[in-house]
């Protein structure tokens, strides 16, 4: 609800997609700096101090994550840099495709979202059964 | 100002909807997308909701044709599925499936100072560049 109400917040006043891997890379470039990509990312960062500065001392529910002894570090970059090639090919990630895209009943985000739930369905697939490990 | 002003609150309020949903915990999210292990399958209800949501939105925008300021509403006019979007999309599953973090949560956990995020950020800002590169347009024309 509330990432959804984010999206519509940021396309009724601004007119623009909630698209964070598209905000991300628009900042690569210096044609695509825009004030207000700076501020939803900004946003984006700020966000667990908002919320624990909202439930005063209830904390944020961080990650419950014990790093995996084994080279957690290279996993992160591999999937970082796949994660980063492939959303740049697509034009798009989870919350442009996945979200806004699929609410403006767009052909070409289905397409996208339905591929990448399915090779994540299939990575997961085969490092958790197949290679018997999983980071973490 | 305004619009600066309205994409903070909207970052905010989005990250915070990450958090709270458990999107930006990359143990649910792998969970989620772990189908032949115990599925946790909340996560897709996450999803349907947002969708949802902005659903009510676009609905919104389209009857009024621009924004609340009056300007107009910029939609991406592609509708072509070719293979840069197959790929491209195969590809990120893959990324996501093996970390379980996709770049909307990943930039919270950067927040959050989370190690994995820290590591995944700039990895993910150098596949965004080399997918540019390999586009062949390094620069994108921002709409």
């Amino acid at each position: 609800m509330l990432i959804g109400a984010a999206a519509g917040l940021l396309l009724l006043v601004n007119g623009r997609i909630a698209g964070v891997s598209g905000i991300v890379n628009c900042l690569l470039h210096s044609s695509g700096r825009a004030v207000w990509r700076i501020a939803f990312l900004a946003g984006l960062l700020l966000s667990p101090w908002a919320l624990h500065a909202y439930f005063l001392g209830v904390g944020v529910p961080a990650p419950s994550v014990d790093l995996a002894p084994y080279g957690w570090g290279v996993l992160a970059v591999v999937a970082g840099f796949l994660v980063g090639f492939g959303g740049r090919l697509a034009n798009g990630c989870t919350s442009g495709h996945g979200v806004c895209g699929l609410a403006r009943l767009s052909w070409r985000s289905l397409v996208a979202t339905l591929l990448f739930m399915a090779s994540g369905f299939l990575t997961v697939y085969l490092v958790r059964h197949v290679l018997g490990g999983g980071p973490w | 100002m305004v619009n600066a002003f309205a994409a903070l609150v909207s970052g905010i309020i989005f990250g915070i909807g990450l958090l709270l949903s458990g999107m930006s915990d990359p143990q649910k999210m792998l969970a989620f997308l772990d189908l032949a292990g115990e599925w946790d399958p909340s996560l897709a209800l996450v999803m349907l909701s947002a969708i949802g949501t902005s659903r009510l939105c676009f609905v919104l925008a389209a009857r009024r044709g621009e924004t609340i300021t009056g300007a107009p509403i910029q939609l991406p006019r592609q509708t072509e599925v070719d293979r840069r979007l197959v790929g491209g999309s195969v590809v990120f599953g893959v990324g996501w499936g093996l970390a379980g973090l996709c770049p909307g949560p990943a930039i919270v956990g950067l927040g959050l100072g989370y190690g994995p995020a820290l590591v995944l950020v700039p990895a993910l800002l150098g596949g965004l560049w080399v997918g540019g590169l390999w586009l062949g347009r390094g620069r994108v024309t921002p709409r």
